[in-house]
């Protein structure tokens, strides 16, 4: 299942976010060599992760981390504007409407449809919140995973080659590629609000019903 | 619906208008004067304003009674308050109804809300600034559930930005701000902007500036946002009147 945890309700999970930090250890340390810190617990973390990001994360059946992502406002600290802004054509990006999506890992043992899980959890944001665009750094092997999940950015810039390749790109929202990504991930958009619901409060039980 | 949209132009019209004098404000009695207006704009029954600065200061304006205020701080429902709880540290925007209402003290203090004009329906968009400011702007109104999720529906962008243009507002008065540059243009959006002045298509200043018309837009709404307008047209608008782009 989905679910969307701030960090600072993290330790709600102790065990889903202590497997998420170590599997992204795993792939952008071990699998992508990139230049990441990994703390005496295994566990990856950046300075981003301390500004209470949002994450949304795969939860294996067996409670597990299968895959997760981040985001942040870009009308906030972010690592496009931080790091990357040479490759926006020296735009900061920055709009409320705009958020930006980092550290999209999968686990090793992650089956094919957490991949396009995730990009649904990100079609609810952008459906619930009014955001239009993500903005996102991503590897070269993203590429191709975004385009089977039928969710493709489009490439703002890119510097590095091979595996060392780091890209950024942008994602749109409209209602037709939601049902895409829905259709593609194999899940059915009920049961999708049905995990967002679960983590932000339904709208299904009014407490207000108490002023009639 | 000409009518229909002929009223919306209007209002996004006053909206820049009040726009335009909450930039200019200089004091916090402007602030308040400028919700006081939005909230007539919108005819709704309340629109509060409320932060933390980076030194842990607070600071609220908006048009619920005295009388509330009074009673919210006497009472320290700052603790209990459901809508800070779950606002807090967090950046979107959130509907009263899917807060958690169920504890008894949230219960009692929403039947107290209720007594004194607060409004069964609201929504509130907390904000981030730098160094651990905090702020929330929120709005409240007495109605049924369907009328409240049209109108949210309907309004929901307008107050996103409002909330950050007022939030902007606030952190001009913060002691030792020191003077930050993300209003300015970029090259890159000035071309975009010029060119849009200059009466260009999208698809014609895409194509001029060699980027795709979905990077175009990301770059248009950067500027809007930078420069506090509601849309293109008023960006444009901005943009010129303030000497960054010249036609």
């Amino acid at each position: 299942m989905l679910r969307y945890i701030y960090a600072n309700d993290l330790h709600k999970f102790s065990d889903l976010a202590h497997s998420m930090f170590v599997d992204r250890a795993d792939q952008f340390k071990t699998r992508l060599g990139w230049d990441v810190n990994i703390d005496q617990a295994g566990e990856e973390r950046d300075e981003y992760d301390a500004l209470n990001p949002l994450y949304v994360i795969w939860e294996q059946p067996d409670g597990s981390h299968g895959g997760s992502m981040r985001f942040l406002p870009t009308t906030g600290r972010v690592m496009v504007n931080d790091i990357f802004g040479h490759l926006t054509g020296g735009v900061p990006i920055q709009s409320p409407f705009i958020w930006e999506c980092t550290r999209f890992c999968l686990s090793r043992d992650a089956s094919s449809k957490v991949a396009g899980a995730l990009m649904l959890g990100g079609g609810e944001i952008m459906r619930n919140f009014h955001i239009d665009h993500f903005v996102g750094v991503f590897d070269r092997r993203m590429i191709r995973i975004y385009r089977s999940i039928g969710s493709s950015p489009e490439v703002l810039g890119t510097e590095g080659i091979g595996r060392d390749q780091i890209n950024v790109g942008l994602w749109e929202f409209t209602p037709s590629s939601y049902d895409m990504v829905a259709q593609r991930a194999g899940i059915a958009p009920e049961i999708s609000r049905m995990w967002f619901d679960r983590s932000f409060g339904g709208s299904a039980d009014l407490p207000m019903a108490l002023s009639a | 619906m000409i009518q229909l949209v002929l009223g919306r132009m209007a209002n996004r019209i006053n909206l820049d208008k009040i726009l335009k004098i909450l930039e200019a404000t200089s004091t916090l009695e402007g602030i308040q004067d400028v919700i006081e207006k939005v909230r007539d704009l919108f005819e709704i029954d309340h629109i509060v304003y409320h932060w933390v600065d980076s030194a842990g200061e607070q600071y609220g304006c908006g048009t619920y009674s005295p009388e509330w205020v009074q009673r919210y701080l006497e009472q320290g429902y700052l603790r209990t308050d459901p809508v800070i709880t779950g606002c807090f540290q967090r950046f979107h925007p959130v509907d009263w109804k899917r807060l958690d209402w169920s504890s008894k003290s949230a219960r009692v203090f929403l039947k107290d809300a209720l007594e004194h004009g607060v409004g069964n329906q609201g929504y509130s968009i907390p904000i981030r600034g730098p160094n651990g400011q905090f702020a929330l702007f929120t709005i409240s109104h007495d109605c049924d559930d369907q009328s409240w999720e049209k109108f949210t529906e309907k309004h929901s962008r307008d107050l996103i930005l409002l909330a950050h243009y007022f939030n902007r507002k606030a952190l001009d008065f913060e002691p030792n701000r020191t003077p930050e540059q993300s209003r300015t243009l970029s090259p890159r959006e000035v071309d975009v902007m010029t060119l849009l002045a200059m009466g260009y298509s999208r698809a014609q200043v895409a194509e001029t500036l060699s980027i795709s018309e979905h990077t175009l837009r990301v770059y248009v709404e950067s500027a809007r946002f930078k420069l506090g307008a509601l849309n293109t047209t008023h960006a444009i608008a901005r943009a010129m009147s303030r000497g960054l782009i010249v036609v």
